[in-house]
């Protein structure tokens, strides 16, 4: 695999006013397949920094030399300064070429970009995290927060759906959450298979099953779009308010500060006014056919 | 009898039930348990009951030759199983596997069916309800269907 020919460290000093445009270098210290299709890279800085602050729910523009740069959200835990965890999906040219990088290999990155999870909003409330695939990624940093602080949260329900048992994603970690008493956590998957003894349907009927109270409630929803809008509609229908309800948008981010204008949506721009957004800001566009 | 109309009123299906009409219920309703490993009934069978889960874990299946059993739906606690009693020929259309052990309510079909063809309000009320129940299944079977999560997504 390529990497970055030369590779200027900088003083830490200097990072601090770096260009948001211009990417820095990263090296993976560890590399984890996680599903067939979906791989986990931990990063740290080659100036000896280790990770990134950031805030859930933020993201990374990753940048692989010769081949692309693409916007990924920060799965770690941002507790833990020692390496930024970026989990994606190979499905385009980059995040396939860079499935194929190991442990030493380079990348550069911008970041941290975006408007996180509405954490501190949420104090006090039950939080319900409603994730599709590989959207449970973007919503790791937040159940390692709320785990964190579980004190300061009432009821806190996770809900996961997937495509099928081996697209489970973080199993290790699912098991544990789903082990603690102070966590509500299920799982379902669209398709069933021999062994599978857990739940089959859509991520949307395990809205009515799960104990919280919805008139205190705040949702964190990420996924397919269509999923999102599912189930916001369900949370709806249970009586949480829509200003309750947040989700996380994703679009062609480039820039990543609001310049090009590639994931304009509507009025918005994704990487700058979201990715997270409360869902009445949302509602009307993600049910438009053409803008 | 006085606690099978106790459990029939905790189930949210029967939710905005009158009084009569849970009366006309019980008299069609009995509390069963059922074995993990079992099959509460099976594709061609014919449809006499439908079930409410109290507790445990029923997978709602479809056998095809070379592929073994394939899971469509898990129903689980307060959750309604079957409606091919609703409508002839009366016939299963999936098996139905208990998963977890079961606590359920039954209802004999032939019993509920004759009810409701005397007493309209009531049937009204129950078809209501299966009907809402069906919208939900159809609308989450063509996101499964959909394969939301796949390489499009």
């Amino acid at each position: 695999m390529e990497t970055m020919p030369d590779l200027t460290v900088e003083p830490a000093a200097a990072a601090a006013s770096r260009d948001p445009m211009r990417p820095q270098p990263y090296r993976i210290v560890r590399f984890t397949q996680n599903t067939h299709d979906t791989f986990t890279v931990a990063l740290e800085d080659m100036n000896g920094a280790g990770g990134i602050e950031f805030r859930p729910g933020q993201f990374n523009m990753l940048y692989l030399y010769g081949v692309g740069e693409i916007p990924i959200s920060i799965s770690g835990n941002p507790a833990d300064r020692t390496a930024v965890i970026h989990t994606t999906r190979a499905v385009g040219t980059v995040t396939k070429a860079m499935r194929n990088l190991r442990r030493g290999d380079t990348l550069g990155v911008r970041g941290p970009f975006g408007a996180p999870w509405p954490l501190e909003h949420a104090r006090g409330r039950d939080a319900v995290i409603v994730a599709g695939g590989i959207g449970l990624a973007p919503l790791r940093p937040v159940l390692y927060h709320l785990i964190a602080h579980r004190q300061e949260y009432n009821k806190v329900v996770l809900l996961y759906g997937t495509r099928s048992p081996v697209d489970i994603l973080y199993r290790n970690e699912l098991e544990a959450w789903r082990a603690r008493f102070d966590l509500d956590v299920y799982v379902t998957v669209d398709r069933g298979m021999e062994g599978w003894r857990g739940n089959v349907g859509f991520v949307s009927g395990l809205i009515g099953k799960a104990p919280f109270d919805a008139g205190n409630t705040t949702a964190f929803l990420c996924g397919p779009e269509v999923m999102m809008r599912v189930c916001a509609t369900e949370l709806l229908k249970r009586g949480v308010s829509d200003s309750e309800v947040f989700i996380s948008m994703e679009r062609n981010m480039k820039c990543g500060i609001g310049f090009c204008g590639h994931c304009q949506l509507g009025p918005f721009f994704i990487c700058k006014d979201g990715p997270v957004f409360p869902f009445p800001k949302m509602r009307d566009l993600l049910s438009r056919w053409e803008l | 009898m006085e606690d099978l109309k106790r459990i029939l009123h905790s189930l949210p299906f029967f939710e905005g039930f009158s009084e009569e009409h849970f009366a006309l219920l019980v008299g069609c309703a009995r509390n069963e348990r059922a074995a993990a490993g079992t099959f509460l009934f099976r594709e061609g069978e014919e449809a006499t009951k439908f079930f409410l889960l109290r507790e445990g874990r029923v997978s709602v299946e479809i056998h095809s030759p070379g592929l073994g059993p394939l899971t469509v739906q898990t129903v689980s606690e307060n959750e309604p199983l079957g409606w091919s009693w609703l409508f002839a020929p009366y016939t299963w259309h999936f098996d139905a596997r208990v998963t977890e052990d079961t606590h359920l309510v039954s209802f004999d079909g032939l019993c509920l069916r004759t009810k409701c063809e005397n007493a309209h309000t009531f049937g009204y009320q129950l078809l209501k309800r299966f009907s809402s129940i069906m919208t939900q299944r159809i609308e989450a079977l063509s996101f499964q269907l959909m394969d939301v999560y796949g390489d499009h997504a």
